[in-house]
């Protein structure tokens, strides 16, 4: 199995539902908790698995807003896993999930600094690497019924833009869409093999609302006038 | 990068410890036997065994959770973290044991296998300072690091300081230090010429891994531009790799430590004998170098830039 997400970039609306579902379902999952520093304080921070940022791209009028929300991708070849000294950075055979075994992590902040999306962050607190654990201790839960047996963010997705699945099975919900919508992967020349996809917004169709009419002839000679008087 | 200052002190002092061990080795490898009384070798190794002690217990400083250290070395068939961590544990044991031997004179004895032992000390020396610059060059993430110049920076600089503790430990025992001037004076040069052909090499814009934020985001079209990073305070991210000076500071810095750091310690040298013949010139080299060389390796963070930053809006890392 190859656990991951694919994001609809078309879909999402940038809400940060998904990084506040992560956050509370994980704060007291088998990684929590997600440490808060200064909560109610003037500078409030944070652990965070899921961060959303937000782009624009295109020129006026053409331009269009994306939201982009970044996890950890669960690379095939997981560089935060390949220079963790510990051991403590782990990559599970059976289903490719990345994780951190808090009993063995030393806090050296190596991992986060071989990871090219910013998926680790150092919990200050518990001295601990912390990060996404696709909801380990959730998509295998059997007391759940088995539509909800998703990661937190992609059960809250209010606009549907999160799926997940596993990417090893060319007919899963993840595969299909991300073959059909030609699934991206972010810094694929880095070799780390990432299993995230993100699905890029598709072509706007173009609103015409430019005056490209071009002027008749007597409106161009009325013109050429016009600049002689004023010279 | 956010320079921890831990970090900074381990690398230069271990660097130096090391490379010190590696010269009083290689010298007696060289000089088919033992370089100086077996006193004064134990002293000058004790230096380095000092040197690089501190600055190994120095980098446990930077660990969030230093009661895990000692798994440090249980990956070291992956990382080069590990495997610095290792080399230096075993380097203990492999070093003690030569001492040992010079202290009941096995080079009159067993000459060979001492011959042999010495240039071992020495590979095994610079091969611990090799694994401290890849630490640093395996990191794909961090173009400025990601050069075989790091290594190469961290060996120069190493037997460079190493070099000028040896010549200061000369002086003080009232060797005669001429024959070894010329020497010094090239290791000298040749950490200038690495380290600056370092400052060419990552000079203008990086090529190879993604070159601006459309590249990183994976967008069709290719303006794109940051409109908010989503966070309303700093981050563990933003503490971490957001650390960014003034390009008119960090060459600043650059020349500071290149004059403190390499000319005037070479200077100094040079000069020693003819116009001075006074110690405490020796140990301001040695002072003015290991403060040039902590400037050097603040700047080796401080330019580099994780490309993690193109999400947060820069246009190139």
């Amino acid at each position: 199995m190859r656990l991951g997400l694919v994001v609809d970039l078309d879909k999402c609306v940038g809400c940060n539902a998904c990084a506040i579902a992560c956050k509370q379902w994980n704060t007291s999952g088998t990684s929590g908790s997600l440490t808060d520093y200064r909560p109610y304080g003037p500078d409030p921070s944070g652990v965070f698995f899921n961060r959303i940022r937000h782009y624009e791209t295109g020129n006026y009028p053409e331009n269009k807003t994306v939201h982009f929300p970044m996890s950890c991708m669960h690379c095939e070849d997981a560089a935060c896993v390949t220079v963790c000294p510990t051991g403590a950075s782990y990559k599970r055979e059976e289903d490719g999930i990345v994780l951190v075994d808090p009993e063995k992590c030393m806090g050296c902040n190596y991992c986060a600094w071989a990871c090219p999306y910013g998926a680790r962050e150092l919990d200050r607190e518990e001295g601990i690497m912390k990060k996404c654990t696709l909801c380990v201790d959730r998509i295998y839960d059997e007391n759940l019924p088995k539509s909800e047996r998703k990661p937190a963010c992609v059960m809250t997705c209010p606009t549907t833009a999160r799926y997940f699945g596993d990417f090893d099975d060319p007919e899963s919900e993840v595969s299909v869409v991300s073959r059909k919508r030609e699934g991206q992967e972010l810094f694929p020349e880095l070799g780390y093999k990432p299993v995230n996809k993100y699905l890029s917004p598709r072509n706007k169709v173009e609103i015409d609302q430019h005056d490209v009419v071009e002027p008749d002839l007597v409106r161009k000679v009325k013109d050429w006038v016009n600049k002689v008087v004023e010279l | 990068m956010h320079p921890a200052f831990s970090v900074i002190f381990f690398t230069v002092t271990s660097g130096a410890g090391y490379g010190l061990i590696a010269l009083l080795c290689l010298f007696n490898f060289l000089y088919f036997g033992m370089l100086f009384d077996k006193t004064n070798f134990l002293i000058f190794s004790g230096v380095s065994v000092a040197l690089f002690t501190m600055g190994l217990i120095s980098s446990t400083f930077h660990l969030a959770n230093p009661k895990n250290a000692w798994r440090a070395f249980m990956r070291f068939r992956t990382s080069w973290l590990a495997r610095e961590g290792l080399l230096a544990i075993l380097f203990y044991p492999t070093l003690f044991l030569y001492l040992i031997l010079v202290y009941f004179d096995f080079y009159k004895d067993y000459f060979l296998l001492m011959q042999l032992y010495s240039i071992y000390i020495f590979f095994f020396a610079i091969v611990i300072i090799y694994c401290t610059g890849m630490i640093y060059a395996c990191l794909k993430t961090i173009p400025q690091w990601n050069t075989i110049w790091t290594p190469i920076n961290y060996i120069t600089i190493g037997v460079y300081l190493g070099s000028l503790i040896f010549f200061l430990l000369l002086s003080i025992n009232e060797y005669n230090i001429n024959p070894y001037k010329p020497i010094l004076l090239i290791v000298i040069s040749l950490a200038f010429i690495t380290k600056f052909s370092y400052y060419l090499s990552i000079k203008g814009p990086r090529h190879g891994i993604g070159q601006a934020t459309n590249a990183a985001i994976k967008l069709k079209d290719t303006n794109v531009r940051l409109l908010d990073v989503g966070h309303t305070g700093g981050t563990f991210l933003t503490d971490e790799f957001g650390y960014n000076v003034a390009e008119r500071k960090l060459s600043k810095i650059k020349w500071f430590s290149i004059f403190s750091g390499f000319f005037v310690p070479f200077f100094l040298i040079y000069t020693y004998s003819y116009l001075f013949d006074n110690i405490v010139l020796c140990i301001f080299a040695v002072v003015l170098s290991f403060i040039g060389m902590i400037a050097e390796r603040w700047l080796f963070f401080a330019q580099a830039k994780h490309v993690v930053n193109l999400y947060h809006g820069s246009q190139q890392c």
